[in-house]
């Protein structure tokens, strides 16, 4: 389900050879900034234009199994114990003891003290162990301290990193740091797959998120995420859809397909189908795979769960038929 | 168990992407996601077999009897038969305006029509899903376009004007603006409630009675307003409505007992209704063709212009007067630009209106579709690129797929004459001055779009061109505070906002 | 001008010609015409314009619309109250030549004179106002900022009445170009010494060349030139004869001119409709966002 690193994704050879200048604050600058524009009305209104879209049926059956099978099922509070992962492992395997026809999600998302219980956990699956790392979720912490994380979570197993973006530093202009934090990051995740969260309600603006996905993917990143998941506004579909067509304009530039994980907010099954639309439709039909497309979420599951039952037998099922965990 | 020994698929890297769920199999072996069909139900509207005149307060069959069929466009079945109006009931419509004029709504205090109108207004909602599915049949147009533009719209025409039936004394045409009378008012098929309501808000706002002719090809929407007016109370003969066909329209626009005309429609018959009007002193407005610019810079925003270009010559099939149909592109970009355009032109729906999913219905008859095609035909005689994405359609009904003619210069025909179809022309220019230049270098004046991140020269360009309207960083944007009408040939008046309050008082 | 009484000294006599691009040119045609005062007096020759002139009257008025458009409201204001100025300078000139040619009484010319350029400062006042009054920022239901401008239409006819000689004509004309447009005036067949004087006030003032084009001759043989012409935006057919208007309204459908018909008393205050019958309202949309 998840992305197999064949390779370490290399920088962005096509726009520079080599020289520590061309990562240079000024440099990237020039290229994050000649950027087109993002036209932020006109971003709304062509994510609002796709969310009507109207998927019923078989299309709908479509997507409640695609979007499943693109869970990320992610518990990352302080108060988290290995009992509690290890419930939500289970569940990951087996969404529903109910209906064994429901595929398993894609990955488990947990903080790095706790991969080795799931990774005990999710044995013999085909479920994924993602771990944060970085000092996630605020990034503030220095980059020995940042990498040492990375470090923990590869070495306690983990098939995915998720690390975030130091955002003071791309607010400040700081570009060329942010870069080789992506990059150090990538170089310690070894096999496991790199996602880039770039805290996009902390970058206010779409033109913003557009630079940030450019910077990330140029310095490596195998997915690029929304959010963290501790801040609000967390993924919205505007902020998607930028991201959308940043990876399919950076496939056409550079050859190589960046996935996206949406994260934050996503709760109900309509949500959730509604950013499929978005992925179908901006990104193109290729990036509809878990190795393309995540969703990163906790309680959505069960509503999926939920109307995917519908779907199935016409009547609308009630909370006590899913189970918590 | 490493990564690799988790059975997990490595995504091919170099496969380009493919467009919305029409391919084969995805890599992932999956099968490809296809929306299902998802069509709005019939249901919700009940149309008869027969229609009568909406004269005087009720409708009638024409005098003498004489009735023409309304098909649905999209499959050729008929929705019903409309009659056909002569110069008796022109007359007996015009009478009956003068009358409810003199003796009721003339003297009737602005508050009291504006308490009319608003009522016609909050009807239009309550029924919105009937008009937009009946607009769907007998037009062609998507459901999601009736239901998201058309009938909000036209409600929206209806609730800004009747807040200004008490107010004219503060409109700016002097301390006591008085109407003209009885307006004649004919309009075309494109948008036919939304048009109906920009004519017969503001007419009745200001004071005057109506006699609405509505195209030929879809009368069922205005005899559903019709039906509307009945119910909210309307004095007889404030309202009339006449179907038939063009010489319905002639006869109308001619009849010495009209003070107003007001036509929208083409400009060659623009031409013909100021002739007609010459030396009789009837006031007249006019909302003609247009062949309008839209100009993509190569500091555009260029997702959304992207999204500005398909919305500007594709929504409503292109059946718009102010669609942007000459794509002026700054050269630098101009292969990106087509390229981006090509690839999203892939992802539109063509097919069933009333499918919630279609992005592009059906050319609203047999006459428009002939058109289109001739003009395209000589597109290609005249040495233009021509493309267009992938695109079945249906057996039956009219169809006509997105189409892009690239290396089009001005002096093509297809630069030139308005094709009123989803044909866009796309042209290069160097410089600002020179994308002014070519934009207004036409006898229309519309309408124009400007897509560039750069403020100042947004504002530059909003200054130079000729045109009506212009749509910066946005396109086909309507609202009824918002004034809209042409330059030269396009036509003269404006529909919308303070502005379109002139057209209807002796102002 | 009667000539000077037995033994006073003889008077040059003043040649009427057509005004054009900012100049005085005869009329191509070679022709001009006697204008009579009351009791068949003749007070002068004018120049006949022909169909050429006119022609190259709507040149020369289509050449100087992009700088008298482009111009500030503020540059066009002060323009025209120089013309204002100069008209008082002049203004017993014009009286006599009212009097002259409307066979009124010196007073009444006089009075007309007056109201003329008191009229004339007026619409010069109007210069950066229009756009206040006429234009509208709209409260469009988006995140929208919406704003209408008013803009001038371009090359205006101007059939100019046949009857009051200044005050009409300074009523006809001021409108049109405080706003930005430029005209080709046909001014009254039986009555246009006072247009060339006015001309004459406009050459010396600062209005650029071909702002204000004159032409003096046969109404019925001008007006169908320029209603049909196709470079001509808008038409006022206020000095048309009424059964004139017919024809003259089936030649402007041809570009779709914008038409004027308007009886009016001059003696009487005007309103706005003058200024904003010649203005196009542009409206212009851009979305309001980060």
């Amino acid at each position: 389900m998840g992305i197999e690193s064949t390779t370490q994704a290399a920088p962005v050879r096509w726009a520079f050879e080599g020289s520590d200048a061309v990562t240079s604050d000024a440099a990237l600058r020039q290229v994050l900034h000649g950027l087109p524009g993002v036209d932020t009305v006109g971003a709304a209104e062509r994510a609002a234009g796709l969310a009507s879209r109207s998927i019923k049926k078989g299309a709908k059956l479509q997507a409640l199994d695609m979007a499943i099978a693109m869970v990320d099922l992610t518990t990352l509070e302080g108060a988290d114990t290995p009992g509690k992962v290890r419930a939500m492992c289970a569940k990951a395997r087996q969404p529903d003891p109910g209906d064994l026809s429901v595929p398993p999600v894609a990955a488990v998302c947990v903080y790095p003290d706790l991969v080795e219980v799931a990774r005990h956990a999710v044995a013999g699956s085909a479920v994924a162990v993602a771990s944060v790392a970085t000092a996630f979720p605020s990034g503030r912490a220095s980059l020995a301290v940042k990498l040492a994380d990375v470090a923990d979570a590869v070495a306690a197993g983990a098939d995915e990193v998720d690390m975030v973006i130091d955002r003071g530093a791309f607010l400040a202009g700081r570009y060329g740091q942010v870069y080789d934090e992506v990059r150090a990051v990538r170089d310690a995740c070894g096999p496991a797959h790199l996602k880039v969260i770039l805290e996009t309600g902390e970058l206010a603006t779409l033109d913003n998120v557009a630079r940030a996905s450019w910077l990330a993917m140029m310095a490596g990143a195998d997915f690029i995420k929304t959010s963290t998941g501790k801040v609000t506004p967390a993924s919205t579909p505007p902020v998607a859809l930028v991201m959308l067509a940043a990876v399919r304009d950076f496939e056409q530039m550079s050859g190589r397909r960046v996935g996206v994980k949406v994260a934050g907010g996503i709760r109900t099954a309509k949500d959730a189908i509604r950013y499929l639309v978005l992925v179908n439709e901006v990104a193109g039909s290729a990036w509809l795979t878990p190795g393309l497309f995540r969703i990163g979420a906790s309680t959505l599951l069960n509503d999926l769960l939920m109307q995917r039952s519908k779907q199935l037998t016409g009547q609308y099922a009630g909370p006590d038929y899913f189970t918590v965990d | 168990m490493s990564s690799s020994e988790k059975g997990r698929v490595a995504a091919s890297p170099g496969a380009a992407p493919a467009a919305s769920g029409r391919e084969p199999a995805t890599e992932t072996g999956q099968a490809p996601w296809r929306y299902a069909p998802a069509p709005e139900s019939r249901d919700v509207v009940s149309i008869a077999s027969e229609y009568g005149l909406f004269v005087a307060g009720d409708f009638r069959p024409a005098a003498d009897g004489a009735a023409f069929a309304t098909i649905n466009p999209a499959t050729e079945e008929q929705l019903a038969r409309v009659a056909a109006a002569g110069a008796d009931d022109v007359d007996a419509a015009v009478v009956a305006a003068r009358t409810a004029y003199e003796q009721v709504w003339g003297p009737m205090p602005g508050s009291e029509r504006a308490k009319y109108l608003f009522r016609i207004a909050r009807q239009l909602q309550e029924r919105a899903r009937e008009f937009a599915v009946l607009e769907s049949l007998d037009n062609g147009k998507p459901i999601r376009e009736t239901r998201d533009v058309d009938i909000p719209l036209a409600a929206a025409h209806f609730f800004y004007y009747a807040g200004w039936a008490d107010k004219l004394e503060h409109a700016g045409f002097g301390p006591d603006p008085r109407p003209l009378g009885v307006a004649g008012q004919v309009i075309p098929w494109n948008f036919p409630l939304l048009m109906a309501a920009w004519k017969l808000a503001p007419a009745l706002a200001a004071g005057n009675t109506c006699v609405l002719k509505p195209a030929e090809t879809t009368p069922l929407t205005a005899l559903l307003l019709a039906e509307v007016c009945q119910e909210a109370g309307l004095p007889p003969g404030v309202v009339n409505v006449l179907t038939g066909a063009g010489d319905t329209g002639a006869a109308l626009v001619s009849h010495p007992g009209v003070d107003k005309v007001a036509f929208t429609g083409s400009t060659e018959v623009g031409k013909q209704i100021a002739r007609g009007v010459a030396g009789t002193r009837k006031k007249l407005t006019l909302e003609l063709g247009g062949k309008a610019a839209n100009i993509v810079f190569d500091d555009a925003p260029i997702e959304q212009a992207v999204e500005g270009i398909v919305n500007g010559i594709f929504f409503n099939q292109g059946h718009v007067c102010c669609a942007g149909s000459r794509l002026l592109v700054q050269e630098s970009v101009a292969e990106s630009v087509v390229e981006r355009l090509q690839r999203r032109l892939a992802t539109l729906r063509l097919g069933d209106p009333l499918d919630k999913n279609t992005d592009i219905g059906a050319i609203n008859s047999r006459q428009q579709l002939d058109r289109i095609e001739e003009l395209t035909r000589a597109g290609e005689a005249e040495g233009a690129q021509r493309w267009s994405p992938a695109c079945p359609l249906p057996e039956k009904g009219y169809w006509f797929p997105p189409t892009v003619f690239t290396g089009v210069s001005q002096s093509h025909r297809i630069a030139r004459e308005e094709i009123f179809g989803p044909v866009l022309s796309v042209l290069t220019f160097r410089t600002p001055d020179e994308a002014v230049v070519k934009a207004n270098n036409t006898p229309y004046g519309l309408s124009a779009g400007i897509w560039t991140e750069k403020g100042s020269r947004i504002l530059w360009l909003a200054q130079k061109l000729r045109a009506g309207v212009i749509w910066a960083n946005t396109y086909n944007r309507f609202d009824p505070a918002s004034p809209f009408g042409g330059y030269q040939e396009s036509g003269y008046g404006r529909e919308g906002g303070r502005h379109g309050l002139a057209a209807y008082l002796n102002a | 001008m009667p000539d000077a009484a037995a033994g006073t000294r003889l008077n040059v006599r003043k040649t009427y010609k057509l005004f054009i691009g900012g100049a005085f040119p005869r009329s191509e045609s070679g022709r001009s015409y006697p204008v009579r005062g009351k009791g068949g007096a003749l007070l002068a020759y004018a120049a006949q314009a022909s169909r050429k002139d006119a022609r190259d009257a709507v040149v020369a008025a289509r050449k100087a619309f992009a700088g008298w458009s482009g111009a500030t409201a503020y540059n066009r204001g002060q323009v025209l109250y120089r013309v204002a100025e100069m008209l008082e300078g002049r203004s017993d000139q014009f009286a006599a030549e009212v009097a002259a040619a409307e066979g009124s009484r010196r007073a009444d010319a006089r009075a007309a004179v007056a109201a003329a350029i008191d009229r004339w400062v007026w619409y010069a006042g109007w210069s950066d106002k229009v756009a206040q009054v006429a234009g509208a920022a709209n409260p469009v239901a988006g995140p929208y900022f919406n704003f209408s401008v008013p803009e001038p239409t371009g090359v205006v006819a101007v059939v100019a009445p046949a009857e009051s000689s200044l005050l009409a004509l300074i009523s006809v004309v001021a409108p049109v170009i405080v706003t930005g447009n430029t005209a080709v005036v046909i001014a009254s067949e039986s009555r246009p010494l006072p247009a060339i004087s006015l001309a004459e006030v406009l050459a010396t003032a600062d209005l650029p060349g071909g702002v204000v084009n004159v032409l003096t001759g046969r109404t019925a043989e001008l007006a169908p030139v320029l209603a049909g012409h196709m470079d001509v935006n808008a038409i006022d057919l206020s000095g048309a004869e009424a059964g004139a208007h017919t024809e003259l309204e089936q030649l402007a459908a041809s570009n779709v001119k914008r038409v004027l018909h308007a009886d009016e008393d001059w003696a009487a205050q005007p309103g706005t409709r003058r200024l904003t019958a010649f203005l196009e309202i542009k409206t212009v949309w851009h979305p309001a966002g980060t």
